[in-house]
Order: C-alpha cells, then sequence, then structure tokens
C-alpha cells in the first residue's frame, strides 16, 4: 500500500513539474509567432464573449439566492441594512471569481481541451511540429493571454449582476432600504476588497487553462484508452482538475490575502 | 540522382523495454525516391517520425549533406493527411507560409493560388476538409508539404484507405510533382509491388534495420528468402520459409 501511495505521489509530483513547464512555455511562447492580434481576438471572443451570457445568468440567480439566505440570516440579529455589505463582499471577494471560473472552465476550458485533445489524436500537432510551427504559441499561448483578459473582466461583470441581484431580492422584494444597501457597499467594499478578487481571476484564469490546455495536448499519453473515448476521459479530468485547482487555489489565496 | 542527401547512422529507438530501430544506417540518395517496407507494426513509421523530428531518437545520427538550409527543409505528408479541419483548403496551404515567413498578404495568395491551380484544386479552395474527397484532401496535403518548398518529403502510407485506382492516381501524383518540383522522397508503404513502379530504391526493415537497400527490380529478381513471403504472401503460406 505504502508502495502504491509513493508511486502514487512521485507521478503527481512529476506531472506538477511538467504542467509547470508546459504553462510556463506556453506563456513565453506568445511573441514567438506571427499575426498575434488576430490570434488574440479569436481567443478572447472563445473565451470571453461566447462565456458573457452564462456568466450574467449564474451571476443574477447567485445573487438573488444570496440576498434572500442573508436577508433571513441578518433579520435574526435585526441587521437587514448590512445586506448590501453582505452581499457585495460575498460575491466580489470569493463567490465571483470562483464561480465565474468555474462557468468558463465548463463552457470553455472543456471545449479547449476536447479540442486540442482531437488534434493531437489527427496529428495536427504533430503535423505542425513538422512544419516547424511551435504547437505551444500556435494552440495555446493566445488562449492563456485571452484567459489574462477575460477573466477578470466576466468576474467584473458576474458581481455587476451579482450585486444588483441581491438588491432585487433585499430591496425589491424584501423591502430592504435601497439607500442603506448601496450606501454600506460604497462603506464596506475598498478597492483593495476588489483588486483582491482580481487576482484570484487571473490565476484561476492561468490555473485552468494551463490545465485544460495541458490534458488536451497529452492526451495521447494520459488517456487509458486511445481515439474519442480517450480524448471524452482527458476533457473530463480536465475539467475536474480545473474545479479541484480553483477551490484548492481559493483556500490558499483567502488566507494569504486575508492576513495582508 | 546524385550523391548522399541523407545520411542515418546509428539511429536507435525503443518504447520501454520494445526495440524499434536497432542502429538502422540509411542513405538517401538527392532528388530520389526511396520506399520504406516492412511489415506492419515494424517501425516504419517510427522512422520517418525520427527523420522529420516528431520523436528523438535515443541514440544516432541524421545529417544532411548539400543542404540549402531551407525552413523547413523536410515536409511531412500523414497518412490521415492531418488537414486542420477549422481552415478551409486555401489556408491549410497557407499556414506554414503564414506562420513562418514574412509575406504580405497578396504575395502569399499569389503562391497559394498558383499552387492550387497546379493541384487542380480550384474547386475546393473554399471548401473544409471534411467537404472534399479523399484524393482532393491528399492534393490539399500535398499541397500544404509544398509551399515551403521542402527538400525532402516524407509520405506515411499515403495510399490508405484508398481504393486501386485512386491508390495508383496518388502514385502518378507523387510521381508526376516529384518531376515537377524536384524533390526527395522518402515513402513508407504497403501496397507491394504497386509501389515498385514510382520508387528508385526499396528499403526493407526489419527488426530494426535495413536488411535490403536497393533498386526494386532487384529486389523483385532475387528477394532474400524472408523477404519472398512478404512481397508474395502466397509464398509464406505454400513455403515455410526460415
Amino acid at each position: 500500500m505504502f508502495v502504491r501511495l509513493g508511486r502514487k505521489g512521485i507521478s503527481f509530483v512529476i506531472e506538477l513539474g511538467e504542467l509547470t513547464i508546459f504553462g510556463a512555455a506556453s506563456l513565453g511562447s506568445l511573441f514567438h509567432q506571427r499575426h498575434i492580434f488576430e490570434k488574440l481576438t479569436r481567443s478572447i471572443y472563445e473565451i470571453g464573449v461566447r462565456c458573457i451570457p452564462i456568466t450574467l445568468i449564474v451571476g443574477l440567480f447567485t445573487g438573488l439566492v444570496l440576498g434572500l439566505q442573508l436577508y433571513y440570516v441578518l433579520t435574526n440579529f435585526s441587521s437587514e441594512s448590512l445586506l448590501g455589505q453582505a452581499v457585495a463582499l460575498s460575491i466580489i471577494m470569493e463567490i465571483g471569481p470562483v464561480f465565474t471560473a468555474i462557468m468558463i472552465v465548463g463552457q470553455a476550458g472543456s471545449a479547449l481541451s476536447a479540442e486540442i485533445g482531437i488534434q493531437r489524436n489527427a496529428e495536427q500537432i504533430d503535423a505542425l511540429q513538422t512544419m516547424n510551427i511551435n504547437p505551444l504559441a500556435f494552440l495555446v499561448s493566445p488562449r492563456l493571454y485571452a484567459a489574462l483578459i477575460c477573466f477578470p473582466i466576466l468576474t467584473a461583470f458576474f458581481d455587476i449582476v451579482g450585486i444588483y441581484g441581491g438588491h432585487l431580492t433585499g430591496v425589491s422584494m424584501l423591502g430592504v432600504d435601497q439607500g442603506a444597501y448601496w450606501s454600506r457597499i460604497y462603506e464596506a467594499v475598498s478597492v483593495k476588497n476588489v483588486m483582491d478578487g482580481f487576482c484570484k481571476a487571473l490565476t484561476f484564469g492561468i490555473l485552468t487553462t494551463v490545465i485544460c490546455a495541458f490534458q488536451g495536448y497529452y492526451t495521447h499519453a494520459k488517456a487509458s484508452i486511445p481515439g474519442a473515448r480517450g480524448v471524452s476521459q482527458t476533457t473530463t479530468r480536465a475539467v475536474v482538475l480545473s474545479s479541484i485547482a480553483i477551490l484548492s487555489s481559493d483556500y490558499l489565496l483567502t488566507s494569504l490575502l486575508l492576513e495582508k | 540522382m546524385s550523391g548522399t542527401f541523407l545520411q542515418l547512422r546509428g539511429l536507435s529507438k525503443r518504447f520501454g523495454p520494445q526495440v524499434i530501430l536497432d542502429a538502422l544506417d540509411l542513405d538517401i540518395p538527392l532528388n530520389s525516391h526511396t520506399t520504406v517496407i516492412g511489415r506492419s507494426g515494424i517501425g516504419k513509421s517510427v522512422l520517418l517520425k525520427c527523420i522529420s523530428g516528431i520523436l528523438k531518437p535515443d541514440a544516432g545520427t541524421i545529417s544532411l549533406c548539400n543542404s540549402t538550409e531551407s525552413i523547413p527543409q523536410f515536409a511531412y505528408m500523414f497518412q490521415q493527411n492531418a488537414l486542420f479541419d477549422s481552415l478551409n483548403v486555401f489556408e491549410n496551404i497557407a499556414l506554414p507560409l503564414r506562420e513562418k515567413e514574412k509575406v504580405t498578404a497578396q504575395n502569399l495568395s499569389k503562391q497559394v493560388n498558383r499552387l492550387i491551380d497546379e493541384l487542380g484544386l480550384q474547386n475546393a479552395a473554399t471548401k473544409y476538409p471534411s467537404e472534399i474527397s479523399g484524393g482532393m484532401k491528399k492534393r490539399a496535403a500535398l499541397g500544404r508539404a509544398l509551399i515551403s518548398k521542402p527538400e525532402i518529403i516524407l509520405f506515411d502510407e499515403p495510399t490508405t484507405g484508398l481504393d486501386p485506382e485512386r491508390k495508383f492516381s496518388v502514385f502518378d501524383m507523387i510521381r508526376s510533382y516529384r518531376k515537377q518540383f524536384g524533390f526527395t522522397v522518402i515513402m513508407v508503404s504497403h501496397d507491394v509491388p504497386e509501389v515498385f513502379g514510382i520508387t528508385d530504391q526499396v528499403a526493407w526493415l526489419d527488426e530494426g534495420q535495413i536488411r535490403y537497400w536497393g533498386p526494386p527490380n532487384e529486389l523483385l529478381e532475387s528477394p532474400p528468402i524472408k523477404l519472398a513471403g512478404f512481397l508474395n504472401p502466397k509464398l509464406s503460406t505454400d513455403k515455410p520459409t526460415s
């Protein structure tokens, strides 16, 4: 049992190392290619624009639920006027970055992993190598930089819609004072809180894009079955690992950022 | 044909305990057509991938003699063409130039369109790979290989999955474009003896090494005992070979 555990541990550390090298190589390779702006624009469309509807919908409902839950908790302490502050801080610092990242992984991350996996199986990545085109620069780095741009922007959208969702429940439906709702937000939320949220969004963007691209890129080596089922296996793994990475790094980041 | 163009010396490759290439030596003459034959799974595609740089050999050297250092020097035609399915034929052919060379859009379009005309793909230029026939895909893949003016094109079983008529048309296509563009061909093929009609020399790969290298007619006249069964499967069932 210890031998197996040891082997698992070693293979985990090796994979972590490979992932880090893969991510660093992808980040560094963007400027070693032509037509960067065009590729970046396409990637921003795939990761950013196409994820706007799902981000707004989830943001709205999260705000609605949060407004409802927190209202009943705060009523116990006769502190309903604090609803705006509670909703805004929860969304800006925690729920916004985390939910947005999970939504993007579900929509764009899985697609990225599957697309690169299929390209690997169809020998398109080998073809790029034979054409002397760096596959990481061509396939991964524009997406990575697009993620760095899109994750904070989508998080900001989520935050705004979520806060309005809380307003809809608390003020429009449950009768919390509108002035109190907004003034509490204005008083409690600092620029640092917003920046901390964006810092998380950037971290999640790098982590999830690297994980999804890595799983697709090495689908031939990572999947236990070749072909289409192998791609589905690595895509599933990409989503699961990305979700774990989001939540675990969120814990680490929160403890680091709150200590400051 | 003149002089050695590509020299492989002591090339070795293993996957785990399995030895695929075992200190293999091979010389490829300039402007020649060499066909690598051998049983399935013997390592023919691995040999091509080592030559092209997709796989790194464990030992040995691959050296180019008399190269003009154009980039890329190799072009590779994959068994399943490896065309990008989200790019149309024009964009697929233009890809190596567009990504690697500093060319204006006008010049790029001129070069690609010329090649499209030469390959007879005028009607397929704006179509995606999924919308064209197998033969057209082969020509589009050849166009993508030719656009960067390579000195060597590696063909990995170019006739896989094609009917006999299309098979011969692919062979004709390779022969005529080699004549027209003047590149060196290294091809892996199972189509024995049909492929002998277009090849200058045959390299028989067996147990990780080249067991025969020479003109196809000599091989057909006096094949080694082990290869006789491969050249004519009926022989191997009629008479046991050593």
